[in-house]
């Protein structure tokens, strides 16, 4: 398959009154058509501002963003985002907020009814029929994001962005929407990038699973492909060793290498243990001391 | 016999219960306690007017104001009757003189009675509600621009910021001889009076309503507006969709300070420019200096107030009918 998005070399800087702020050096993925990819860090190393840069949201610095041989300038429909809080409109119900992306992109080149048919269709894949003519206040959490992800959908968007889009929903309905994810993904294979800190979430839905260095000036640490069969089935997995061991790697990224966002990444090849000894006891003496105080 | 007697204690045994203590701390809080309220106040209005003593004998209390509030009404009444025999007479001697002479063109001449108390009060209203609803034209677009726009802001703030305190009177001299200079229409549609009272209410009402405007739409979530620019909607249609919606709730805030400014505003400009409407019925009221006066002085105050919060009242429905956020008191 070819490269579809690619992300190339890009570096973030933000202007503060203390000179400028660097927040993304040289991040560079090349993304292809159908692949599922995930973005994975702690939080505030900058994987926001890698999709921001994506959606158009931000301007990177320096590189820039190239989809389908084109450069990305501006925001638009053929990347769709799916925000982390929904971001619905308040006053309008569910269909009204998928009608009016639908209305945006193919006002001109669809029916009214085919636009109407259209706007069902995507409320159904995301199981949200039942309840389309609600507003957002009047519905939970999870299913103001599964109208989120419809709005996006509908859009038929080239790469879908998708910023921590479980992030705020209780374990129960995540998994819920995990699975609901697979099931489009399995259907529409939508090349996708998703922004999560979530290990089980990554693992299960991702192609790759991208793993970025804490920031100031993150950029990517390693990358991760995960080669288990689709469909995939969370409880199958949990007994599965090639899961564990894929989960295993992000942990130990994330945890071990990446825990401590003021440890230069380049001290991480020295030898653990002689490094941890000196920092465990020197931090049991520091209490010790602030105790006798 | 027995069955009914039994019945009944019945029915009272799953009656009483029901009336537990919620529903009479409720009735308690919602009637009771402003009933008790009011009666005090009455009470305490009525213990100190008579001690005040003014050239214009004892302060009204409550029954004198009552008794102003029904003479006022017959008043009215009496004048609707004079105006409908004037009329009638202006008929009969116009239909006898075309009688007498068929080439005689008949003229009806307006009945230019005083006006009466239930007069002014409509006068008020409509001048309040002309003067809140050109402000509303003028502040609700500026309101967006200003908060859409940072630079526009910066430009606009501090004239807003100096000319919301001003208080009305300082506007009305000039709005005074600004509408004389430019209005002469020697046959005017629309009164120049009724026109000063308007552009003063318009000129003190806007500011409340610019400032809550811009604030709702400069405060407009960052993810509505990132949703819009995924979609691209045109600058119209992100107005029109997305940001009046969206500060929909702020807007009505404004408007809703603004109508009491307005109300409070119009009564002094009237007062002072002999405008007509409540505001010179007071004036009047206390220029004439009968032994009624202060009861009807304060009859007009009774219907300021009690006007006031309708309106006020008023947008609050509104508000609820139009607004897609319900949770507005």
């Amino acid at each position: 398959m070819s490269v579809l998005l690619d992300i190339s070399h890009i570096d973030m800087e933000f202007p503060t009154p203390r000179g400028n702020f660097t927040a993304l050096r040289d991040v560079d993925l090349k993304i292809q058509q159908g692949e599922f990819v995930s973005l994975i860090g702690h939080s505030g190393c900058g994987k926001s501002t890698v999709l921001n840069v994506v959606a158009g949201l931000y301007q990177a610095t320096r590189g820039g963003v190239i989809l389908n041989g084109r450069e990305v300038t501006e925001p638009g429909p053929e990347r769709a985002v799916v925000f982390q809080n929904h971001s619905l409109l308040p006053w309008l119900t569910a269909y009204e907020n998928v009608e009016l992306a639908v209305r945006q992109v193919f006002g001109k080149s669809k029916s009214k009814a085919e636009m109407r048919a259209w706007i069902e269709h995507n409320l159904a894949l995301v199981h949200m029929s039942h309840a389309m003519h609600k507003r957002p206040g009047e519905i939970s959490g999870g299913m103001k994001q599964r109208v989120g992800i419809a709005r996006a959908l509908a859009m038929q968007p080239q790469v879908l962005l998708m910023d921590e889009p479980f992030g705020a929903l209780d374990a129960l309905t995540r998994a819920h929407m995990q699975d609901s994810l697979m099931e489009i993904q399995a259907e529409l294979r939508n090349t996708i990038i998703m922004i999560t800190h979530d290990v089980d979430e990554a693992v299960l839905l991702s192609d790759r699973i991208v793993m970025m260095t804490n920031g100031p000036a993150a950029t990517i640490g390693e990358i991760l492909s995960v080669e288990l069969e689709r469909p995939r089935d969370r409880l199958a997995l949990a007994d599965n060793p090639q899961y564990n061991q894929y989960r295993a790697q992000v942990l130990k990224f994330l945890h071990e290498r990446h825990s401590k966002p003021d440890v230069p990444v380049k001290k991480k090849a020295a030898p653990a243990s002689a490094h941890a000894t000196p920092a465990w006891t020197s931090g049991h003496t520091a209490k010790a001391v602030g105790d006798a105080a | 016999m027995n069955t009914t007697a039994a019945q009944l204690s019945n029915f009272f045994k799953v009656r009483i219960p029901q009336l537990d203590s919620r529903v009479v701390v409720t009735v308690l809080r919602q009637l009771a306690l402003p009933l008790l309220g009011m009666l005090a106040f009455l009470f305490l209005w009525s213990a100190t007017a008579q001690n005040i003593d003014t050239s214009l004998g004892k302060f009204p209390g409550p029954s004198a104001v009552i008794e102003q509030f029904d003479a006022l009404y017959s008043e009215h009444q009496r004048s609707r009757e004079k105006e409908r025999a004037f009329y009638q007479r202006q008929q009969e001697r116009n239909a006898e003189r075309v009688a007498a002479d068929p080439a005689y063109q008949p003229k009806i001449r307006a009945y230019t009675g005083k006006e009466t108390f239930i007069d002014q009060i409509s006068t008020s209203l409509v001048t309040v509600m002309c003067g809140f609803l050109l402000a509303v034209v003028i502040a609700v677009p500026l309101g967006i621009a200003i908060g859409l726009s940072k630079s526009l802001n910066s430009a606009i703030n501090p004239i807003v910021q100096i000319f919301k305190p001003v208080s009305p009177l300082a506007w009305l001299p000039l709005v005074t001889m600004v509408v004389s200079a430019l209005y002469t229409s020697p046959e005017p549609l629309i009164a120049k009076s009724f026109l000063n009272s308007l552009i003063t209410v318009t000129l003190c009402c806007l500011w409340p309503m610019v400032i809550n405007t811009a604030v709702g739409v400069a405060g407009i979530d960052q993810d509505l507006v990132n949703v819009s620019k995924v979609l691209r909607l045109s600058a119209l249609r992100h107005v029109r969709r997305i940001v009046l919606p969206a500060s929909v709730p702020m807007i009505f805030t404004g408007m809703r300070l603004s109508l009491g400014v307005a109300w409070m505003v119009l009564i002094a400009a009237e007062m002072l420019a002999q405008n007509p409407g409540l505001g010179k019925f007071v004036w009047d009221e206390f220029q004439n200096g009968s032994s009624d006066s202060l009861a009807r002085i304060m009859a007009a105050v009774l219907v300021i107030g009690f006007i006031g919060f309708l309106l006020d009242r008023g947008m609050l429905m509104l508000q609820r009918l139009v607004s897609w956020d319900k949770a507005v008191s």
